[in-house]
């Protein structure tokens, strides 16, 4: 093909090229404009002083960098009545979504090792239970949770959170390793039995050292969940104990007088950006270990 | 000295299904017994059995003298070589080899001495630092057979490990293999589905199919005594002609009568037949059928049979012709006068002849 085309090619067919060329990256660059354009206008909102803002326009670059709205956001900013910033919410936060995420990717990957390589009576019926888990809306858990967590004496602590997420993200974490360790031999396995390797000694010498793109895509996928997620925080903590994600909320609705947009958005942006992070640090690993399984060592 | 292995009375079931179906064999120290048959015959199941990494329905199963029916796969004193070699992707060639020592808690000085020894064994010494990645089918294959020698088992286990090669490198395994196995006087289990491979490595051969022992014996009690018409028509390459054949008992002795379409049936005279049904089929391997003239022995019988194709195949010429109602093929030398269509006077050397029983398969003589 590449050789013939050339044959065929007239200087209207050329220039049409080019122009289709040039439309999709057009179209393209629109696109990216779209989506872009919200984060432009929350960063330049927050780096502009309030005065600005009332007079304006909406995504025009700031006259003047400020960033005290980022300060305030961060430290001083009113949550109800107590005016802490967000900064001991981002804590929570952290200590709430780092714990979790390791445990579930852990649990998950032990699962997965189970399911995937050692195969008892009723494993596709347990499996089948935890994808099942995969699709329980998250409303349909709070009464039934709230009550456990009050039975086991963490009800609105951070522990108690961590307890909610590891529990709800094992499902998807099982699915996540079991569909990668399924596409590894079961002669490994075997071999390493007649090796005379225990099964902890399987998983952590053999199966672990394989699946840090798949560890990678579990722990962005978690983290991202655990960080985000509003209602299991709102509903399980107490002042105090609350994520970013509930402060941050408190913030934008208990505003006083003139609404503050500078520190709405800088709040906004800080907490989104530890998943944004993540993204950038280990987005590629995550698209490699998507689509891996398909391909064996 | 009791036997290496010694397997007794096993069965296999994946729940109402029978894999393996009583089966008794004996390894004696040094043997080399190879396990084969088509696929889906259970050998693969027989020797994960063996090894212990498949439970085992019913019977027992004596390691050098022990009973090891239950004992788990680590403790069978056992090493196996695996179909997709199983090296472990993420460590180098070297921690492949010593893994299983390592596990073990051998200090650090024996396992490198071990490893050592085993990597200029095998020639992989090069190769030590790498990952199984980095390695060529025929490389993995060494490191795979340098992680059992490590060991130093009383028992090795082999799961059709030259199937993943191409052919040229696979003979060069094969005879690797069997060097080894002489150098060593190790005792071995080969599980394969090619014929010529069980031939070629074994002392001694189990033939299975259907989840059942169908014959035990050296390479050349398989090959000349076939015990029923399935180990007659697996063993051997092209397959043993089985020819659908009637006994006659008059004053000449034992004649036998192979029918032919359009012709008048085929008489051959055995000299030594024993007492025969009235309906026998008739096996003969192909070398067992030459060309007049060029076979000498105290039972050939000589008849003119219509060529039917010619093969030439280099060292030997295949030439087909029907008897029986079957495709009979004759190995003839290179320069035979054989030609498609016209008519070509064979010799049929009675010594080597097999009888079966029609109904049930069984041999006879």
């Amino acid at each position: 093909m590449a050789e013939l085309s050339p044959k065929f090619t007239t200087p209207q067919s050329k220039f049409g090229r080019i122009a289709l060329r040039f439309l999709l990256y057009a179209l393209l660059a629109l696109f990216a404009l779209y989506y872009l354009l919200p984060l432009f206008v929350m960063v330049t909102t927050s780096l502009k002083s309030l005065e600005e803002i009332r007079t304006g326009n909406l995504i025009a670059l700031p006259r003047e960098v400020t960033f005290g709205a980022w300060k305030t956001a961060w430290a001083s900013a009113c949550t109800g009545i107590q005016c802490e910033g967000l900064r001991p919410y981002f804590w929570n936060s952290v200590l709430l979504a780092v714990p979790a995420v390791l445990l579930s990717t852990l649990i998950g990957a032990l699962n997965g090792y189970v399911v995937a390589q050692w195969r008892f009576k009723g494993a596709n019926l347990i499996f089948a239970f935890m994808l099942f888990g995969c699709f329980i809306p998250f409303q349909v858990v709070l009464l039934p949770m709230a009550r456990l967590l009050g039975l086991m004496g963490i009800a609105g602590t951070i522990p108690g959170l961590i307890f909610v997420h590891v529990i709800y993200g094992i499902g998807f974490t099982t699915l996540f390793f079991r569909n990668y360790y399924v596409t590894v031999s079961s002669e490994l396995v075997k071999a390493a039995k007649v090796d005379g390797a225990n099964f902890f000694r399987i998983f952590w010498s053999i199966f672990l050292p394989l699946s840090l793109p798949i560890i990678v895509v579990t722990v962005i996928w978690q983290f991202t969940q655990i960080w985000n997620d509003f209602l299991f925080g709102v509903s399980f903590s107490q002042a105090g104990t609350q994520p970013v994600t509930v402060a941050l909320n408190n913030i934008v609705n208990s505003t006083t007088g003139v609404k503050e947009y500078n520190v709405d958005m800088a709040a906004a942006i800080i907490a989104a950006l530890p998943t944004l992070l993540v993204y950038v640090i280990a987005g590629k690993y995550f698209i490699r270990g998507l689509t891996a399984g398909s391909v064996k060592g | 000295m009791a036997p290496i292995l010694n397997i007794q009375n096993l069965y296999k079931n994946y729940g109402a299904i029978e894999i393996l179906k009583n089966i008794n064999a004996t390894i004696e120290s040094g043997d080399f017994l190879v396990l084969v048959g088509p696929s889906g015959c259970g050998k693969s199941t027989l020797l994960n059995c063996i090894a212990g990494l498949e439970p085992i329905t019913g019977g027992k199963l004596f390691i050098d003298g022990n009973d090891m029916t239950h004992v788990s796969p680590k403790d069978r004193d056992i090493a196996m070589v695996f179909q997709s070699y199983a090296l472990y992707p993420t460590m180098s060639v070297a921690k492949n080899i010593t893994f299983g020592m390592k596990v073990r808690g051998v200090d650090a000085a024996t396992q490198e001495q071990k490893l050592n020894e085993v990597a200029s064994q095998l020639q992989i010494e090069a190769l030590l630092k790498r990952r199984p990645g980095q390695l060529s089918g025929g490389q993995r294959q060494r490191v795979a057979m340098g992680r059992a020698l490590v060991r130093d088992p009383k028992l090795f286990l082999f799961d059709e490990p030259l199937s993943n090669l191409d052919a040229k490198l696979r003979v060069e395994m094969r005879s690797e293999i069997k060097k080894l196995h002489q150098n060593l006087g190790a005792t071995m289990v080969y599980v394969t589905h090619d014929q010529i491979e069980a031939m070629t490595l074994a002392t001694k051969i189990v033939v299975m199919n259907g989840g059942v022992v169908q014959q035990i014996g050296t390479p050349t009690e398989i090959y000349n005594k076939p015990a029923n018409l399935f180990v007659a028509d697996f063993m051997g390459s092209p397959a043993m002609n089985l020819i659908p054949a009637k006994v006659l008992q008059n004053g000449k002795g034992t004649q036998i009568e192979i029918s032919r379409a359009g012709n008048e049936p085929v008489l051959l005279h055995d000299q030594k037949a024993i007492d025969l049904p009235e309906n026998v089929i008739l096996g003969l391997r192909p070398e067992d059928i030459a060309e007049a003239g060029f076979r000498a022995g105290e039972n050939i019988q000589e008849a003119e049979c219509q060529v039917d194709m010619v093969e030439p195949a280099g060292a030997d010429t295949y030439v087909v012709s029907e008897l029986g109602g079957k495709q009979v093929t004759a190995r003839l030398h290179a320069e035979t006068r054989a030609t498609a269509g016209k008519n070509l006077k064979f010799a049929f050397d009675l010594a080597k002849v097999s009888y079966f029983e029609p109904e049930t398969g069984k041999r006879l003589n």
